[in-house]
């Protein structure tokens, strides 16, 4: 299978991340668009490092820095999101407006 | 099952991480030693412990002074800009832990994971300075930027600080997978994420050498993955269009907080720039040149304009922050050795005013910062002289005026764009600034002409956070009277590795 | 087939059945017993939900405990390239290999001691 195929899975996945950050308003699904979009980099990663073949071992190394990073954010994501969620009983981004302009 | 690769033991020199690897073990011992043994609530030992993790961090960086090369397989870079750049860090992180103490105590929320995270941020923007791989790059600026996140959440009870912890985590976020495509894009285009790459292009290939080595290449891959790069630094460093986070996550933090972000933040995140654009891909400066150049406009009139109109001071000097930035992209689109320079001496100088301006902040606002709008500090002059002089100086020395600190970075950062022949945008920073004294002005009246509010609280003063104020002022006003040897240091910082093709000549000192 | 390229297998299955014998022995003999009403109930099944309401749903321990769980259980990922490579990195390996689970057992400390896994409150 041509490692364009991968590429353009990639692309895709990105694409569907950034709609998901900037359409969703549940801060949750914002995360997980977020996510997305940080696996879709993992799979461009995976794609060049098999591309390069032999020399490709760094592509693969990095995804699982990458995996280990996403881990860590959602962790301080979830976090913040219940901190809120304690306080006012909804995480929704819009109705978060306490300070304008 | 096996990688086929021959595989020889890599080199393992610490030197140029030793600062980092101090500050993270500190870090470490705060965290369990106060969880295991602390007790009570006068904790000062641990201010007193970051304090000297700082210290030696900051003695360790001087003791590479004056090394050039590449350490741990390539990965980290010992040289001028990174041994600088740690030092003037390492003072930022120093002033903000003293001035943490004060403002924990006073609002009963001192505890041992605030000292840890902001060494911890403190280790991820030396080591981002210092990063000369993409990969290390993004893992600093995730490890300082996870710890930030907690940070801006730091005031418990209020609300509004979860909130823009909040926007400051999504936004965060958002930007670093943008800086990671344009990290994966990089690692297609050319093989490898190095930003320099070894002696033999070939085998270690790196952004350098792959450009200067391999001209036929085709490079537009890398070219798109720089755009990506530039989005994703864009943000950390609060460039418009991607400075949406900041005025909401500087109003929400806690003043100490949100000094050190305006000052460590946007140094960390453009001595990676300057070594990104100004070294590796500087061959390809005519490519990213107007890229920059678009962002650097957009981001001084922008933070210039919407900073008149803030009654927030915390929100006024974000506005004031992201138009800092514009000021600085000038000296990184003139990719010269005084615009190299001249951007550091200004990164240097302005985390030191502002950091000092927010240390007042905190002191006026009082518990739970509750007065921090402008009309707060009506006629504060008449109950607080000496911090209100102060407050006036970090402030003069934001809007660039003679005889501060401020006025001789922008004189060497607009110099040397004029250098590189781009006079039209320093003349958008002039104008500019010259917009941006006008709200500097406006706090100042306010601060000197007004009536007095009687129904303002008395203030507790903090010695810590004084000593502070003293020390920023005085170095605001000594970098303005006496300013050749942190450019001198700022100019040997420039000797970083550049691409061998493209070395250009030491320009003479001057200011 | 040579049944030696087997041994590691066996050793592997023998180790994890005394590792799993051992823990279920050592927590009957060292971890404390006591007997509540609702452990005595005949179909016991944790604890009895105290409210049920719309608004209320899980207990925010559930979420500390999942990310703390998250987050250790991610880093073992470190694990495996350096398993794969570890006749090639060595002492080299070794060394940084327990330089990282230092300072993950510092984080454990730390977790530990300021009460992140205890379940009552």
């Amino acid at each position: 299978m041509p490692v364009s195929y991968f590429l353009v899975l990639s692309a895709l996945l990105f694409s569907i991340g950034v709609y998901g950050v900037l359409a969703r308003q549940n801060a949750v699904l914002v995360l997980l668009s977020i996510e997305l979009m940080l696996n879709a980099v993992n799979i461009n990663l995976v794609a060049f490092s098999a591309l390069l073949g032999q020399t490709g071992v760094p592509g693969q190394v990095f995804a699982l820095f990458v995996i280990a990073v996403a881990a860590a954010e959602v962790g301080i994501g979830l976090a913040i999101v219940i901190l809120i969620f304690r306080n006012r009983q909804s995480v929704d981004v819009e109705e978060m407006s306490l300070m304008k302009w | 099952m096996n990688l086929a690769q021959e595989f020889s033991q890599p080199e393992v020199q610490l030197g140029g991480i030793a600062p980092e690897l101090l500050l993270v073990g500190v870090a470490l011992i705060i965290l369990v030693v106060d969880a295991s043994f602390g007790r009570g609530d006068n904790r000062w030992y641990l201010a007193g412990l970051s304090a000297l993790g700082l210290a030696g961090a900051a003695a360790l960086a001087i003791m590479t002074w004056g090394d050039n090369e590449l350490q741990l397989s390539n990965m980290i870079a010992a040289d001028g800009l990174a041994a600088f750049s740690k030092v003037s860090l390492a003072a930022f992180g120093l002033l903000t832990v003293l001035l943490g103490r004060d403002y924990l105590a006073r609002d009963k929320i001192e505890e041992s994971e605030f000292y840890a995270l902001v060494l911890f941020a403190v280790a991820g923007m030396m080591l981002m300075t210092a990063a000369a791989d993409l990969i290390v790059m993004f893992l600093a600026l995730e490890t300082f930027s996870v710890s930030l996140y907690v940070l801006v959440a730091f005031r418990r009870a209020s609300l509004a600080s979860h909130e823009s912890a909040m926007k400051y985590f999504l936004l965060g976020a958002f930007s670093s997978a943008f800086f990671l495509l344009g990290i994966a894009l990089t690692y297609g285009a050319i093989g490898s994420t190095n930003l320099y790459g070894g002696a033999d292009p070939v085998a270690e290939p790196g952004i350098a050498n792959f450009i200067t080595g391999t001209p036929t290449d085709d490079l537009s891959l890398l070219i798109v993955a720089t755009g990506f790069l530039v989005i994703g630094l864009g943000f950390k460093i609060a460039a418009v269009p991607f400075h949406m986070w900041t005025p909401d996550a500087y109003q929400g933090a806690p003043s100490p907080i949100t000094g050190f972000m305006a000052a460590g933040t946007k140094f960390a995140a453009f001595a990676a720039l300057l070594r990104l654009f100004d070294a590796s891909l500087f061959p390809l400066r005519s490519e990213w040149r107007p890229l920059l150049i678009v962002l650097a406009v957009a981001t001084m009139i922008a933070g210039s304009v919407l900073a008149i109109v803030q009654e927030d001071l915390k929100r006024l000097l974000a506005y004031s922050s992201i138009a800092h930035a514009g000021f600085v992209l000038t000296g990184v689109i003139a990719a010269n050795d005084r615009g190299v320079s001249g951007a550091l001496f200004y990164l240097a100088t302005y985390g030191v005013a502002v950091l000092g301006a927010f240390a007042v902040i905190s002191l006026v606002a009082g518990r739970d910062e509750e007065r921090v709008l402008l009309a707060d500090h009506r006629g504060l002059f008449y109950e607080h002289p000496l911090l209100t002089t102060a407050l006036t100086l970090f402030l003069l020395s934001l809007a660039g005026v003679p005889v501060t600190s401020g006025f001789v970075g922008k004189l060497v950062v607009f110099g040397a764009a004029v250098e590189a022949g781009y006079t039209w945008v320093v003349v958008v920073g002039v104008l500019t600034s010259a917009i941006a004294a006008f709200f500097y002005l406006k706090v100042m009246a306010t601060m000197f002409l007004q009536e007095r509010d009687p129904d303002a609280p008395a203030l507790p003063v903090g010695r810590l956070a004084s000593g502070v104020v003293a020390v920023a002022a005085v170095a605001t006003i000594g970098f303005g009277l006496a300013w050749s040897p942190l450019i001198n240091a700022a100019e040997s910082a420039t000797i970083f590795f550049q691409s061998p093709q493209e070395q250009s000549a030491p320009i003479p000192p001057g200011g | 087939m040579i049944l030696g390229d087997y041994l590691p297998i066996l050793f592997l299955i023998i180790l994890s059945t005394l590792f799993a014998g051992g823990s279920i022995y050592a927590s009957s003999k060292v971890a404390p017993k006591r007997s509540t009403r609702a452990k005595r109930l005949p179909y016991e099944c944790g604890i009895v939900p105290e409210k049920e309401s719309e608004r209320e749903r899980f207990p925010v321990k559930f979420y500390l405990v999942a990310m703390l769980f998250i987050i250790f259980d991610i880093e073992t990922v470190f694990m495996y390239p350096w398993a794969v490579a570890f006749d090639e990195l060595q002492l080299f390996g070794l060394v940084e290999m327990v330089a990282f689970i230092v300072i993950l057992l510092a984080a454990y400390a730390y977790v530990w001691k300021r009460g992140g896994l205890e379940w009552v409150e």
